[in-house]
């Protein structure tokens, strides 16, 4: 079966979440637990890394839109890196590159979370 | 010019673990009637879209009604009709959404439509509250298509 896996590691202040495999209405809530048991620990500082993800639905570009505005009231913000061509594609087909920050690689995400400090 | 259809057909219980299976079907038809990579993720996408907006909007995630996914193909393109027999809804209302105002109000869901409309050729809704609720999207083989076969007659 398909799966889907979060991973987290610290890097500094920031959080790292890797995620890996399939990304859509059934898998969706399992990332959304992860980012709130972060805003739950007031870690606002969360970059995503997309290159071990395959497939992502209109359900997981939700999850970013519902924490988003309270972690950017924080102070922080969640970056996107690493995404795939497919994958980008539905992030721009719904303009979210004007709203969110999609980078090509996850060191240039943490830098700029401490350039920001 | 042959008129013949082929059909395949999935019926499957409306809830999400189910979305896989349902993302491979459609991925395999479309492969197998000679889509590009490029445009099989995008209809095997656009039906992800509607089928978990049956789930969670017309079934309201109860589990047990099923999901009718139905593909057709012919000499010119690949359409799908997705039925449910959930509440059904306005298909007038659906028609006036605008992704911009959700995504500026970085509001939760209704996203699902716009990319179905962005990713196939054709997008049509057809509601019958309390009967049954079709959603049919076509992806012509060629964009043109029509016309460059018309000419080999």
């Amino acid at each position: 079966m398909e799966s889907f896996e979060v991973t987290k590691r610290h890097d500094g202040d920031v959080v790292v979440l890797n995620i890996k495999g399939y990304l859509d209405a059934h898998t969706a809530p399992r990332l959304e637990n992860e980012i709130q048991s972060l805003v739950d620990e007031s870690r606002y500082n969360i970059v995503v890394n997309f290159s071990d993800l395959i497939y992502i639905s209109s359900a997981g570009l939700g999850v970013f839109m519902g924490f988003i505005e309270n972690i950017r009231d924080n102070s922080g913000d969640i970056k996107l890196t690493n995404m795939n061509p497919k994958i980008y594609r539905v992030f721009d087909l719904l303009g979210f590159p004007t709203l969110y920050d999609i980078l090509e690689d996850e060191g240039e995400a943490i830098k700029k979370f401490s350039l920001n400090q | 010019m042959s008129s013949k259809k082929t059909q395949y057909q999935l019926k499957i219980p409306g809830q999400t673990d189910n979305l896989e299976l349902i993302r491979l079907f459609v991925a395999a038809v479309a492969d197998k009637v000679g889509f590009a990579a490029d445009d099989v993720s995008k209809i095997e996408l656009a039906v992800d879209e509607a089928c978990a907006n049956v789930i969670k909007h017309a079934y309201l995630k109860e589990t047990k009604q099923p999901i009718d996914v139905v593909i057709e193909i012919d000499f010119k393109k690949l359409a799908i009709i997705i039925t449910d027999h959930g509440k059904g809804f306005d298909v007038k209302k659906i028609s006036k959404q605008d992704v911009k105002d959700y995504i500026a109000e970085m509001r939760v869901g209704g996203l699902g439509i716009y990319l179905m409309k962005a990713l196939m050729d054709e997008v049509e809704f057809n509601s019958q509250p309390g009967v049954k609720t079709q959603v049919k999207m076509v992806k012509y083989f060629l964009k043109n298509g029509e016309l460059k076969l018309a000419e080999e007659k």
